[in-house]
């Protein structure tokens, strides 16, 4: 145990002195709060860079005169102008459109958008919903049903989910468990990745170094492997730690900033409100849209308060060291049989495949349908498990299919790493042979 | 110190070790020799439990072998380096500890080494940062730095310059001189018969020879002894000059001639006899070679 001990300190320390690791442990926390910075940045200062644009109507029949609703990026203008004159009107400018309706009573046909630039999907479809409503609109209110029962009904409703459940009822929120799940297993698919690799490329410098057989004339192949994958696993939560806190803390400090620049602003608007509609307009346009997206937030923190936290956490360390592990080990496996990183090819790709369909299927068929079979079996298979498990959990899972995901998990885990040992043992004492999986095959029986 | 009895090791398709057994005294320079190919490496590994045999017992210091010797076995493999990114300081100390040295004791013992090396002033250094020179002195450090009493170096001076081999083959007899019993591995058997004053031969998976080097050549050699003359008798005449000489080689103004003893003859008798009759420069024994009775025995077998 003290050589194993010994042997992680080694491979930890190592790596995290190394200049790539300091970098990347402070760049990434700074980028997100970079990130972080200007999407609050353009919240803030998004009146004035989503510029209302224009839109010049010229309505033969009239029918549609006050009726086009204005969107947050468009505002219709009725002109009484023929058409000629408003296409030269807006000649250069950006920023205005052209609207023409002709007398749609007989024909559909003809309603033309001009612009100088090529306007864009959004706005073309925002315009035709519009029109079409306005027809739709006309046509019940000449069938004698008034603009005010159409009025009533707009509405806007929400799905309240709840689930019931022993403790009782459960508000809960599909968005909000999706989102928890998928990140949870994103979250062990790149660490999968990133330290998994690392593991191969440890094994493989050993053996380009010429070192390992020094080493295992001290301890057992064995203990090396098992120390080098413990201690680069150090090495990444080491990284994810630090990453979390400083995210937070970066991002914190961010929105500390520009909350306060955001508050002035807002007191700034407010105040010049009399002078100039327009800007106090947007502004109490804006705040309403805070309050709103406000009520948002609290609903998705009450979903959040919803999901077992305590699960969770405890589900994805669990899922996050044993899937770690158990790839670890194939991949130290495949560095201990080749020369160098060129010849891993062949040897990764039936490794990463069950990791890769498995997270394409968790952000499809297991989300759409999170207790159907294909769901159930990969979140069984221990190579799968870790990843489609994790998008599982935060729907609701029995119990007994968490335990025995997990037993199979660990069984797959010391399954995996003995297979894995016997190819590491003789592996890391073979040189300058192309090793193919018959052969890989023969030595587990070594 | 060591006893190999019966090792046979199989890989797939041949057989690596085929019944070997040979005991290595205390305190010997044992010479492991053979062509490459011959097994020797997998010997060695079976000694420092790399790997296992597939049938057969080895016993360190009249114990069965056992996880515990590794730290009383020093071993200088022939595919060897070292951690190229780490310092050359703090390598010493983890490979010293993975012995099962502590870290004070691992600190005073590399501190020695380096002076003694004269790299002290390399400590934090790279490997990658050193001359070839400089990394086998570091390596050599690695293999002895928990004073092992056995030590096993396989093909140790290939790679090496010869001054820095020099350095380092003396550093291993003075390790011998004060008890460390080494073995060395190769198939360049002149490089090391001068050093070592025990060998085994090992042929296509087995041991063909095992004996002291003294006894082995003896017991090879056969009443041959060179003689350097200088005649101007002609060739024809010197072969019938009434010995049996087996060879005439003639050298810018002497003859050298390979004669056998005649059964019953002294050497004295056969001295003065030539003596009688041609001037004689030098007169000694010919012992073969380990490479030659290596050869005899090879050709013998097949």
């Amino acid at each position: 145990m003290k050589k194993i001990a010994l042997i992680i300190s080694r491979e930890y320390m190592s790596r995290v002195k190394k200049k790539s690791f300091i970098i990347m442990t402070f760049l990434g926390p700074l980028l997100i709060g970079g990130m972080y910075a200007i999407a609050i940045w353009l919240a803030v200062n998004a009146d004035e860079m989503n510029k209302k644009k224009d839109v010049y109507v010229i309505d033969e029949s009239k029918q549609f005169t006050g009726h086009l609703r204005d969107s947050k990026s468009l505002s219709f203008q009725y002109v009484t102008t023929n058409l000629e004159e408003t296409k030269k009107s807006i000649e250069g400018d950006e920023d205005s459109y052209v609207l023409y309706i002709p007398n749609l009573a007989k024909d559909l046909s003809g309603v033309q958008l001009y612009s100088t630039k090529q306007a864009s999907i959004s706005v073309v479809s925002y315009i035709e919903k519009e029109i079409e409503s306005e027809l739709k609109d006309k046509k019940l209110v000449e069938n004698g049903i008034s603009r005010d029962i159409l009025k009533s009904l707009d509405m806007d409703v929400s799905l309240e989910t709840i689930r019931l459940t022993d403790q009782g009822e459960e508000s809960g929120s599909a968005g909000a468990s999706y989102g928890v799940g998928m990140l949870g297993s994103i979250l062990i698919y790149l660490f999968i990745f990133l330290y998994g690799v690392q593991v191969m490329r440890g094994v493989i410098e050993e053996k380009n170094n010429r070192i390992v057989e020094v080493i295992i004339s001290s301890v057992k192949p064995f203990q090396l492997m098992m120390g080098k994958i413990v201690g680069i696993a150090l090495v990444g939560l080491t990284q994810f730690v630090l990453w979390v806190v400083l995210t937070t803390s970066i991002s914190g400090l961010v929105t500390q900033k520009l909350s306060k620049q955001l508050d002035t602003k807002m007191e700034q608007s407010g105040a010049i409100a009399p002078s100039q509609m327009g800007a106090g307009g947007a502004s109490s346009a804006f705040q309403k849209s805070a309050d709103a997206s406000g009520n948002d937030v609290s609903k998705i923190m009450d979903a959040i308060n919803t999901i077992n936290f305590p699960l969770l956490i405890g589900a994805f360390l669990f899922y996050f060291l044993c899937g770690y592990l158990l790839y670890a080990a194939l991949f130290a496996a495949i560095g201990s049989a080749v020369d160098n990183e060129s010849e891993t090819q062949q040897f990764m790709f039936p490794v990463t495949l069950p990791l890769i369909f498995s997270f394409v299927l968790s952000s499809s068929a297991v989300v759409n349908n999170p207790d159907g079979p294909i769901a159930f079996w990969m979140s069984m298979i221990p190579l799968t498990s870790p990843i489609v498990m994790m998008v599982r959990i935060p729907f609701g899972v029995p119990t007994w299919q968490i335990i025995c995901s997990m037993i199979l998990l660990i069984g797959g885990f010391i399954g995996t790493v003995w297979i894995a040992a016997k190819i590491y043992r003789t592996g890391i004492l073979m040189y300058g042979k192309k090793v193919t999986f018959k052969e890989m095959f023969k030595w587990l029986r070594y | 110190m060591l006893k190999i009895e019966n090792i046979v090791k199989q890989y797939e398709s041949h057989v690596a070790l085929n019944d070997v057994s040979l005991i290595v005294p205390n305190g010997s320079v044992f010479g492991l020799l053979g062509p490459n190919g011959a097994g020797k490496t997998s010997l060695i590994r079976i000694i420092n439990q790399i790997t296992a045999p597939d049938s057969g017992k080895v016993y360190f210091k009249n114990e069965l072998l056992k996880p515990e010797h590794i730290h009383q076995i020093g071993y200088l493999p022939e595919e060897r380096g070292l951690y190229k990114k780490m310092e050359i300081g703090d390598q010493i100390l983890y490979l010293a500890q993975l012995k099962g040295l502590s870290k004070t004791e691992s600190i005073k013992r590399a501190k020695y080494w380096f002076q003694k090396m004269e790299i002290e002033s390399w400590w934090n250094k790279k490997v990658e940062e050193l001359s070839k020179g400089m990394q086998q002195k570091v390596q050599f450090i690695a293999t002895i730095i928990h004073e092992p009493e056995l030590l096993i170096l396989d093909e140790p001076f290939s790679g090496f310059d010869p001054v820095n081999a020099d350095i380092i083959k003396n550093e291993f007899l003075e390790l011998n001189k004060k008890g460390t019993t080494i073995i060395f591995s190769s198939h360049r058997m002149e490089s090391v018969e001068q050093l070592c004053n025990h060998i085994a031969l090992i042929h296509q998976s087995k041991k063909i020879l095992e004996g002291r080097v003294t006894d082995i050549r003896n017991q090879y050699k056969n009443n041959t002894y060179s003689v350097v003359i200088r005649s101007g008798k002609s060739d024809e005449e010197i072969k019938n000059s009434g010995f049996s000489i087996k060879t005439i080689t003639h050298q810018e103004n002497v003859i050298q001639l390979e004669i056998q003893l005649e059964e019953g003859a002294s050497i004295n008798q056969t001295l003065s006899k030539l003596i009688s009759q041609f001037e004689i420069i030098s007169f000694e024994e010919v012992i073969p070679s380990i490479h030659d009775i290596f050869i005899q025995n090879v050709t013998q077998s097949n």
